[in-house]
């Protein structure tokens, strides 16, 4: 059973075990329009909380990604590369962005839930 | 931050507003950027625009105002007729890049960019002072339609199939429409008193073939279409020479005349130019605006001023100012260490649509 928790950065993790799948919300690809490209991170990578860990593009403008929590990234959403549009589709669903192995699941006490990511945004 | 006259239509068109040069603006609507893009290169987009200055010079001396003002015989210039030029600074450099028009023997009217509004103005009332003008902000609601459907669109309200593209006319009492625009695409551009805007657009968009169109599509249109934005592509400290604009320049007054800068400019355009204006095409993804440029050794020849993907061109693309010496050879963009292979091309990166 996984649990989800959100970022006041606009993102989202879907946790079950010390894997966390992590994507943006849907409120953030509203505000961001259409998605041209998304710069993935490689496996492997070590992100910190709060490191950049992936490049959104609109047809506008480029948006940082901060990692929500600290891990190693264990898989990307390859079918990102061919179609970035996928977020605006399904930014909490086939449009997630990566899966990460936590190192500090201790980090998660300090996110949001659902109830107060929608109390956030409105 | 201001509002235009269009405000709460946009509001309530569903736009996501943002700031930009001071001004409240739409940057999309629920349609979306990349939608909004097809849509004025197939039928007609309509564009808020009101942001952008009119200022009117009036008077027996206007003509020589603005041939002091900017590099071209004003006096010259057909009624009627739209002209794209500048105003240069004492070393040569743009002020702002301008649409003149002139609308009579003796009155003339300024059509300047909304961030560069204050200077502007500041700039003409300064120079204008020995000459026998009137300068005046006329308070505007000012739109823009483009698009292969515009003529048809605009010809239910007003006569313009006639008009040949860089003309206009004045149809009714505080009312201006030019056939121009900034997307490559044929189109007009249209002015009335802030009291008629909302009015206006409403029977424009009762047509089926018009969608309001936000600012995040206007600048991938222009982008495609190769025309630079002032405070990106343009600035004061770069020359029309350098920007590739030198076309506006009558050649006559390129070794020099009457106009602001001209000696200056005639030095510089002696001398060669260092760096110039180009046309690139990344490799795979988007390079933004202030990415810095560098040749196969890892040396930087420049900066791209502008960056973006365009949806009719359906990649990435961008403008830079790169070293003379350099334009002809690899260019790659530096991004975070990363070397992006980019292109480079003859602009525009979307063929123009204008009406000749």
């Amino acid at each position: 059973m996984s649990k989800i928790y959100y970022t006041d950065e606009h993102e989202w993790l879907s946790v079950e075990g010390d894997v966390a799948t992590v994507g943006i919300t849907n409120h953030a690809q509203e505000q961001l329009g259409d998605l041209v490209f998304v710069e993935l991170p490689d496996v492997g990578t070590e992100l910190e909380q709060g490191d950049d860990g992936v490049v959104v593009e609109s047809v506008k403008a480029a948006s940082d990604v901060y990692a929500p929590a600290s891990g190693t990234v264990v898989e990307v959403n390859e079918k990102l590369n061919d179609d970035a549009a996928l977020v605006n589709a399904g930014a909490e669903g086939d449009g997630w962005l990566y899966k990460m192995k936590l190192s500090d699941s201790s980090q998660l006490d300090e996110l949001l839930d659902a109830d107060g990511y929608q109390a956030l945004i409105s | 931050m201001e509002q235009t006259p269009f405000y709460q239509t946009h509001v309530d068109a569903g736009a996501k507003m943002g700031a930009f040069a001071g001004y409240d603006m739409p940057l999309f609507y629920p349609l979306g950027v990349m939608k909004e893009h097809e849509h004025t290169r197939a039928a007609a987009g309509l564009f808020d625009i009101s942001h952008m200055v009119h200022v009117s010079l009036s008077g027996a001396e206007a003509a020589a105002l603005v041939a002091r003002l900017c590099p071209y015989h004003a006096d010259q210039q057909t009624i009627g007729q739209a002209r794209y030029t500048f105003m240069l600074n004492k070393d040569g450099g743009i002020i702002d890049d301008l649409i003149v028009t002139r609308l009579g023997d003796e009155r003339y009217l300024i059509v300047a960019n909304a961030g560069c509004a204050e200077k502007d103005v500041a700039h003409i009332q300064a120079e204008a002072t020995p000459f026998d003008v009137t300068v005046e902000i006329l308070p505007r609601a000012f739109l823009a339609l483009q698009g292969p459907k515009a003529e048809a669109v605009l010809g239910a309200h007003f006569d313009v199939a006639s008009m040949d593209f860089m003309t206009a006319q004045e149809p009714a009492d505080g009312w201006f429409v030019s056939r121009t625009g900034y997307t490559g695409e044929d189109g007009f551009e249209i002015a009335m008193p802030k009291a008629d805007g909302v009015g206006f657009a409403e029977k424009l968009l009762a047509d089926d073939r018009v969608e309001w169109i936000g600012l995040g599509a206007r600048d991938s249109l222009r982008l495609e279409a190769g025309l630079p934005l002032y405070g990106q592509d343009l600035s004061e400290e770069i020359t029309p020479h350098e920007a590739g604009l030198i076309w506006a320049i009558p050649k006559d007054l390129r070794g020099g005349g009457g106009h602001i800068g001209a000696d200056a400019l005639a030095e510089k355009i002696e001398a060669g130019r260092n760096r110039m204006r180009v046309a690139l095409l990344p490799e795979g993804r988007p390079v933004r605006g202030g990415t810095d440029l560098v040749d196969d050794a890892g040396n930087n020849i420049g900066t791209v001023t502008s960056g973006g993907f365009g949806p009719s061109l359906k990649g990435p693309m961008a403008m830079a100012l790169v070293s003379v010496s350099a334009a002809d050879a690899e260019i790659f963009a530096d991004m975070r260490g990363k070397q992006i292979p980019m292109k480079r091309v003859k602009p525009p990166f979307v063929a123009h649509n204008y009406k000749r």
